[in-house]
């Protein structure tokens, strides 16, 4: 039996105490899931286990005796691995899956100069099958989806005999199926004695696979909880230190006149005789799983890739969207599901960010006027509710559901009439999905029509007036949000009646 | 006590990531100053900026590319090219100077366009594009000058007398001439200098350069036409590198491509320095001036303190390695 206990760790950055006296333990094949609103510590905590920092206060302990881990190194040999949500910084894309499997192995100093690289693929080989996965371990990583790569990551933790499994939002770029997939594995690698660590922002998959709870709040320790005397409002309510009221904004836009017809519609990314009709004041949800087609389609309506065939009419007459910057003229906005490497500048301020796409607006004979951008900035800024000691923050140093609206913000300035929001709330805490819900019904409240795109079935019904599901490329049906519910969504989503499935 | 420590540590080191470089020309010109009775006097120091003002021209061309996360590694041949052009329309063709100005920089703006191109349209990476340009100009400018320098009463091939034209004095004022005791170069480069400073922080089309620069998806989705802005930042730097070839053809009273070449590696060197001057972390004139007189500085210095000629190279690079170290050392975190 193996047992790991953190004692008051407590881990500072210049200004920031991300960590204050937090204790974590985890043990006895344990799947252990660690919650908290974004911001709250858990990436940091995880990190300081992982070694990825040279310095933190407190303690370590595994099995009662203490060990200081300053170094990835460190973490390994005492048997923790961690599994980043960015799988590609752990990967070398141009090698094969059984070169990636067995890195450490071949790194390894006790690595013979000559690599018998039948004995590596074949170890590899037998290291997939007993997680019971199917990938030729000849391909290159770069050929792989997104979870096969996880999947490779965990087969590497596997094979290095880790005893504790750190996940990191492992869940937030897999469809239904493969986290299905996953969730399989990790309980399997749990029966064969492995602690898994498992961090997510999606509390019903908590529920699902764990044992135990752990909760942090502002760098806090809120508590540990065993999942049978918890409930998803009852956890809510500890992220948040508050009762979280209605999410979604009650009152919705009166629906004026149609607005957008994409009629026809075909391009890049598979997208392939796509209609849809939006009105004033009106929020139609795009739902389909991972892989429908739902960014695709979003970027295509916005001129980020090309165009087919068919055609967009916004307000009757037809609109050629040939690029972003046409669409943006015409009267689209899109946030986009990237956050980071699309959305934001993560660089820049936030006063850079927010005035980019209405740069126009602030400028005199092509001259920034400065002030009018500073105070048009912190007008937003305060409207949007962005936490921040000021307009000059660079963006990078905001947390995820800041970022978040710094994204939606700079489009709030612009005279869109039409909104596009592809995954808004991805990865974003509970409090800033709230207020993000809350933006958009503001948006609709002023007569705007919002597009809003989603994998989480739960938003298109607390959300949107209509409902269009995507499957492959297309529209595969078109709902009445009130008149439907998730299992219907779900049932058109996986390609329509032939296999209805549910999660795990 | 440790977090005091380590508290201070920080502020030590955002100093020199803020004021390093500066700090390192003031002290250079204090030790020269001292060690050296002629180094302060006006000659000199006019003698240090005319030194500077061709790779200061250089260099901003190179920080244009940069300001969109380019490169442009065509900008010395471009300006050798521009001389030769220069000499031989005046030289040879007997044109009046307005052209030898004019035709030049409008090369300077064709071949900035054509880079852009190679690059944005084709595809091949800005490194490449503007490497096989650099050949490209090199090797046109060498057989558009016969093989040989173009300058005045030059010899014609083929006994063909000596050559009719001559370079007209309004164009060789470019880089001889004086105002008010300062050479006109030195005051072209800074008014560049003033120029492209303010059109990268106070209109809005330097800061969509910025952004294209900064993450180019981004600045797309946000409505701005990067392909737009990535010609544009190529067009000036055609377009300076042009500018700095007229000095430097009318410096030297003749047109020679292969005198562009040498001033490649000092300007990229400036334009990288530049990124470290006051912590800004990204192409900017003034820093790319201040890149460019730190290395005139130095060299004037070493030399008149009779340094060996091959040291100047071990300076240089010292003091490159120094600049990046701080710009990059910080962005690690």
């Amino acid at each position: 039996m193996i047992r790991l206990e953190m004692k008051g760790i407590t881990k500072s950055f210049p200004g920031v105490k991300a960590l204050d006296q937090v204790d974590f333990s985890v043990g006895n094949q344990e799947i252990h899931a660690l919650i908290g609103a974004n911001g709250a510590g858990k990436s940091t905590l995880m990190k300081i286990l992982a070694g990825a920092y040279q310095g933190y206060e407190g303690e370590i302990l595994i099995d009662n005796e203490e060990k200081t881990i300053l170094s990835p190194v460190d973490a390994k040999a005492h048997g923790i691995v961690i599994v980043y949500q960015e799988v590609d910084t752990a990967l070398v894309p141009h090698l094969t899956v059984a070169e990636n499997i067995m890195m450490d192995e071949i790194i390894s100093p006790k690595q013979k100069i000559m690599i018998s690289w039948k004995k590596v693929k074949k170890e590899a080989r037998r290291e997939l099958e007993a997680l019971g996965l199917d990938i030729d371990v000849n391909r290159l990583v770069s050929d792989l989806s997104l979870s096969q790569k996880q999947m490779v990551l965990i087969g590497r933790a596997v094979y290095q005999k880790a005893k504790f499994l750190i996940l990191d939002e492992p869940t937030a770029p897999l469809s239904i199926e493969e986290t299905r997939k996953l969730f399989k594995i990790v309980k399997k690698l749990k029966e064969d004695g492995m602690s898994i660590i498992f961090i997510s922002h999606r509390l019903d998959e908590v529920f699902q696979i764990s044992e135990k709870i752990t909760v942090l709040r502002d760098g806090q320790f809120i508590g540990t909880y065993n999942v049978e005397d918890m409930t998803i409002d009852k956890i809510v309510e500890k992220m948040l230190g508050r009762k979280l009221e209605n999410t979604f904004p009650k009152h919705i836009g009166d629906i004026g006149e149609e607005v957008l017809k994409v009629d026809d519609f075909s391009g890049t990314g598979g997208i392939h005789h796509v209609n849809l009709r939006l009105h004033k004041g009106e929020i139609i949800g795009l739902a389909g799983l991972v892989g429908g087609g739902k960014t695709e389609l979003c970027k295509l309506i916005f001129g980020e890739g090309t165009i087919a065939q068919g055609k967009i009419i916004l307000n009757g007459k037809e609109v050629n969207n040939k690029n972003p910057a046409h669409a943006v003229i015409n009267g689209f906005a899109l946030v986009p599901e990237e956050r980071r490497k699309e959305g934001i500048l993560v660089h820049e301020s936030i006063e850079a960010n927010l005035t980019l796409p209405t740069l126009n607006k602030y400028c005199n004979y092509s001259f920034m006027d400065r002030v009018k951008m500073k105070n048009i900035s912190k007008e937003n800024i305060q409207k949007i509710g962005i936490k921040t000691p000021n307009e000059k923050q660079i963006v990078a140093n905001l947390s995820g559901g800041n970022q978040q609206k710094v994204a939606i913000g700079k489009w709030l300035l612009s005279d869109a009439q039409i909104y596009i929001f592809d995954e808004p709330t991805k990865g974003v805490d509970v409090g800033s999905k709230a207020e993000i819900y809350s933006l958009i019904g503001e948006l609709v409240k002023e007569g705007k029509s919002v597009i809003y795109a989603t994998c989480e079935f739960s938003e298109i019904l607390g959300l949107t007036d209509r409902t269009y599901v995507m499957y492959n490329g297309t529209i595969a049906k078109e709902l009445i949000t009130k008149d439907t519910d998730e299992e219907e969504l779900l049932l058109y989503s996986t390609g329509g009646g032939q296999n209805v499935q549910k999660r795990v | 006590m440790s977090k005091n420590e380590s508290k201070q540590k920080i502020d030590l080191f955002q100093f020199f990531y803020k004021y390093g470089t500066i700090l390192v020309i003031v002290l250079a010109v204090l030790f020269f100053s001292i060690r050296l009775e002629n180094f302060m006097n006006f000659n000199n120091i006019t003698n240090i900026f005319r030194s500077v003002s061709i790779v200061g021209l250089i260099a901003l061309a190179i920080t244009m590319a940069l300001t969109v996360d380019g490169f442009d590694l065509s900008v010395g041949a471009v300006a050798g090219f521009a001389s030769v052009i220069a000499a031989k329309i005046m030289v040879i063709w007997e044109m009046s100077p307005v052209w030898a100005i004019t035709i030049p920089l409008l090369v300077g703006v064709i071949v900035g366009m054509v880079n852009a191109f190679l690059i944005i349209k084709v595809g091949i990476s800005d490194m490449l594009t503007t490497l096989s340009m650099m050949f490209l100009l090199t090797g046109i400018s060498i057989t558009f000058q016969n093989g040989t320098a173009i300058y005045n009463y030059m010899p014609l091939p083929d006994n063909a007398g000596i050559a009719p034209g001559m370079m007209h004095p309004a164009y060789l004022f470019i880089g001889q001439g004086k105002i008010f005791g300062i050479p006109f170069p030195v005051i072209l480069m800074l008014t560049v200098v003033i120029i492209v400073h303010i059109f990268l922080n106070y209109t809005k089309y330097g800061r969509y350069l910025y952004m294209v620069g900064g993450n180019e998806e981004a600045a797309k989705l946000s409505g701005i036409s990067t392909k737009k802005y990535r010609l544009l930042a190529y067009i000036f730097s055609g377009f300076i590198a042009a500018l700095g070839g007229l000095v430097l053809g009318a410096r030297l009273g003749s047109g020679e491509v292969n005198a562009g070449g040498s001033y490649l590696m000092d300007a990229v060197a400036a334009a990288f320095i530049g990124f470290s001057v006051l912590g800004i972390g990204k192409a900017n004139a003034f820093g790319t001036l201040l890149g460019a007189l730190l290395m005139g500085v130095l060299l004037n210095g070493l030399i008149m303190m009779d340094f060996p000629y091959y040291s100047q190279d071990i300076v240089k690079g010292i003091v490159l390695i120094v600049a990046l170290g701080l710009t990059y050392y910080r962005k690690k975190d």
